[in-house]
């Protein structure tokens, strides 16, 4: 017999911690209200029988945002055997709200008091004993973070769970509303409704998901019942909070000895005066954004003249995947020329293109990791609310935007801590338009390319401002035609300040790039080659026709015969007002929504027929031996073999040359176009993983075709103007 | 008065919650009940929201929302 226990909890109260220690799992946990976004499973450290179950935070069973909603259908419709309801014992009576709505549910259910060690702290004490006995549930102290208490905890669970110890019934509301609950709990019960007792308190709430559910006749017998005994303008829904809070109150009181009466200022609140200071906390915020992307992706790091974590990581990966694909080069000298042109070409060089920015992602998302288990996430929300509520968004939508600068998958998943619908859906839309990790490639090819003379920073850094904007104007246009109805609000806990443990930000960091890592290694992947097959064969591949022609009797053709300049060239018009209504940009765009990083490998796969044994010779024929021997020739003697690898490492990824890729400047002819090619890739459709993220989030694929129809406009719109107006001046 | 009107500093108890609907029921939900002492701690740095300190946590609203949450005794 195996059973399955649930954390159920207020955000922030530990549960995640909990289950880490519980289950040994690699869990993420932190200090932004609501960071677990999705269930998660494990199994019991030392009982295999007993599955746990990590919840979404939720302050309340009657649902606003999307994650309380799982954790809320999760416990009333699918009903663990026990639940761990975890309650922060340094604010006791909020926490203790949803704990009596919990018992309401009738689920056995055992209380684990958390974050003793700071109840300890300042000197209060709280009484177990009566405070169980107020609640008719065991009650046992812990502290997550360091796992004391936490298998007596388990016992006792697994105990309840056995024994299907359902709660006892609380004296919480008087006589009169107890009547009516009953009343309208005889009434379901009549007509069959299961799980009566607590619909019944629900359908008095007001509770839109369980009214919606239930039968328009049923609920005007309650109706009825209830303006009976309360009079038509009967306000149930707040009397029923009000006694809730009224018996938790007197609850916490008989069984907490609080050692000092008033605020006393804590850490906490000394840090919150700095980070939150009338005329600090801008700059302290810009500070702290600098420093966070100086870590990231900055060649010369706080102008130390050393590369930042990001990039020196990034230089690491690089060089042992060099190192890797000579291995494999060497290892296939004797095979098949497709053979090696799929392994080297196809394989390695597109996974060596995205690895190469996974180091970059990792260390921005450690980074904001960090400042969301401490709680500063929480105070940026708080102190931009205004900023972003000009824009019709709520202050809660910054983090969601801010990943979106690492990956769109977690930004778009972010969205469901925020509460209004509204909300919830243009920040779903605007997280494409961020500068995710993998976008970061297509910039830097072209402003090395294109964009040869020198201005590659101010190009790039462009592009992170135009997003912004475009984010901006969208989120305005949004506001004012299409979700004219909808409200946010900006009710939200702001949580103590903690220093987070090292283990928490890594495994936090880790496990946002975890899915960008999966998603490298298999889409990625199987898109590589799909492009490599795509660009070097046609239909005479497979009926002789090739084989015959060519020399060497290999079945591959030319890069302008293959089925990708087909498919690139029916859709190339539509891209001719752009700038850039040619094949192979056209056939870059559409690789770029399998994966952005994608535009990069494809343009280099694309592009690679001009590089030539006599190119490169030519090419390399301007330099001097000692030019030629800094940039990697052994000796500086120019040596065919080396030449491929050092043209695409130094001149057309990193390189300034404007000779490089010339039919690439044949393509996209102005730099208007190229700008408008990277604003179109910057702002169009994310990745097909964004995009089922998205579906995700917005339910049904009419939204999502909706979302990613504004997302499209806006970018050809923009790209547009670009290539109009820029055309003008550069 | 409401809450809106209270200054950073100043405390007092909740008589009622304007508001209906999800609104007022989340604000209840955090714990604004009638009668629980609630202190305005500060305002947010361009004025809005404001954080306020009650039943033992801190609680950030917005100053349209403070609004619907009538003080006095
Ligand atoms: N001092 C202390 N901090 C804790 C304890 N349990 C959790 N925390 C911290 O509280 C914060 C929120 O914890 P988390 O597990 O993410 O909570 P969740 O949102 O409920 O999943 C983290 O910074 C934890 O390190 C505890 O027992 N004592
Ligand atoms: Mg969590």
């Amino acid at each position: 017999m195996s059973y399955m226990i649930a954390l159920a909890g207020n955000p922030n109260c530990g549960k995640t911690s909990l289950f880490n220690e519980l289950t040994g799992s690699r869990q993420r946990v932190g200090n932004w209200p609501g960071v677990t976004v999705d269930k998660k499973e494990g199994t019991y450290k030392k009982d295999k029988e007993i599955e746990i179950l990590d919840l979404p935070g939720t302050y309340s069973l009657s649902p606003y945002s999307a994650e309380e909603i799982i954790a809320r259908n999760y416990l009333v419709k699918e009903k663990p055997d026990a639940v761990i309801n975890i309650v922060d014992g340094t604010s006791l009576e909020r926490n203790l709200y949803l704990t009596l709505q919990i018992l309401e549910t009738g689920i056995p259910t055992v209380i684990a008091l958390n974050m003793m060690d700071e109840v300890e702290d300042r000197g209060d004490e709280i009484h177990i004993e009566k405070l169980s006995r107020a609640f008719g549930v065991p009650v046992i102290p812990i502290v997550a973070r360091n796992g004391r208490g936490i298998w007596e905890l388990m016992e006792k669970a697994a105990e309840t769970a056995r024994e299907k110890r359902a709660p006892m019934k609380l004296p919480v509301f008087d006589k009169k509303l107890q009547e009516t609950i009953d009343q309208v709990k005889a009434l379901l019960e009549a007509e069959g409704e299961p799980d009566s007792g607590w619909k019944a308190v629900k359908l008095l709430e007001h509770d839109e998901n369980v009214r919606e559910q239930m039968k328009e006749d049923l609920k005007n017998q309650a109706g009825k019942l209830t303006a009976k005994r309360y009079g038509q303008e009967a306000d149930l829904e707040a009397e029923i909070a009000d006694q809730r809070y009224q018996y938790i109150t007197k609850a916490v009181k008989d069984a907490v000895t609080k050692h000092s009466a008033g605020c006393v200022e804590t850490k906490s609140d000394k840090l919150d005066k700095l980070f939150t200071n009338r005329i600090l906390a801008l700059p302290v915020f810009a500070v702290i954004m600098y420093l966070l992307f100086a870590c990231t992706n900055s060649e010369n790091f706080l102008f130390l003249g050393i590369p930042s974590p990001g990039i020196w990581l990034a230089g690491v990966v690089e060089s042992l995947w060099g190192g890797l694909t000579g291995l494999a080069e060497r290892a296939l000298a004797g095979a098949s020329p497709w053979i090696y042109s799929l392994v080297i070409d196809g394989i390695m060089g597109g996974l060596g293109s995205v690895l190469g920015f996974i180091p970059l992602v990792l260390v921005l998302y450690i980074l904001i990791s960090f400042l969301e288990d401490c709680g500063y996430m929480a105070r940026i929300a708080f102190v931009l609310d205004r900023i972003f509520r000009r824009f019709g968004l709520s202050g809660r939508s910054f983090i969601p935007l801010l990943q979106g600068f690492g990956c769109s998958v977690p930004a778009v998943m972010a969205t469901r801590t925020l509460e209004s619908e509204k909300d919830r859906k243009i920040t779903a839309i605007l997280a494409g338009f961020m500068p995710c990790g993998a976008k970061l490639p297509i910039f830097a090819l072209f402003a090395s390319t294109l964009f040869a003379d020198n201005n590659q920073t101010l190009v790039t850094y462009s592009l992170y401002v135009l997003s912004i904007v475009m984010a901006v104007l969208v989120s305005l246009l949004l506001n004012k035609f299409v979700f004219r109805e909808g409200t946010s609000n900006f009710i939200m806990e702001l949580p103590q300040y903690r220093i987070p443990t090292l283990k928490s930000v890594l495994i936090h960091g880790w496990e946002k790039v975890k899915g960008f890592a999966v998603k490298a290694g298999t889409v990625i992947f199987v898109s590589t080659v799909l492009i490599w097959f795509l660009s070097g064969f046609n239909l005479n591949s497979f009926n002789g026709k090739n084989a015959a022609e060519n020399e060497d009797g290999s079945i591959m053709c030319g890069m302008n015969d293959s089925f990708m300049a087909s498919v690139g060239n029916v859709i190339a018009p539509v891209f001719r007002p752009l700038g850039f209504g040619e094949w192979r940009p056209a056939v870059g765009v559409i690789t770029g929504w399998i994966a952005k990083e994608n535009v990069v490998v494809t343009f280099a796969q694309l592009y690679q027929e001009d590089v030539t044994e006599a190119y490169l010779e030519e090419y390399f024929s301007q330099y001097s031996p000692k030019e030629l021997e800094e940039l990697g020739f052994e000796g500086g003697v120019y040596n065919a073999e080396a030449a491929g690898d050092i043209y695409s490492e130094n001149i057309l990824f990193e390189g300034s040359d404007e000779n490089a890729l010339p039919h690439m400047r044949d393509d996209i002819q102005t730099k208007a176009a190229a700008y408008a090619y990277m604003v179109f890739n910057l702002l169009c459709m994310p990745c097909f993983a964004a995009v089922g993220a998205m579906k995700r989030e917005l339910k049904t694929w009419k939204e999502t075709g909706r979302a990613v129809a504004v997302q499209m406009a806006a970018a050809y719109t923009a790209a547009l103007l670009v290539n109009m107006v820029g055309g003008l001046f550069l | 008065m409401t809450l809106k009107e209270m200054k950073p500093g100043q405390s007092g108890r909740v008589r009622a919650i304007g508001a209906g609907g999800p609104l007022k029921r989340r604000i209840m939900d955090m714990g604004i009940t009638p009668g629980v002492e609630v202190k305005v701690i500060k305002t947010a740095p361009l004025g809005d929201p404001i954080e306020i300190h009650v039943r033992g946590y801190e609680l950030s609203l917005r100053r349209e929302e403070a609004l619907q949450i009538e003080m006095g005794d």
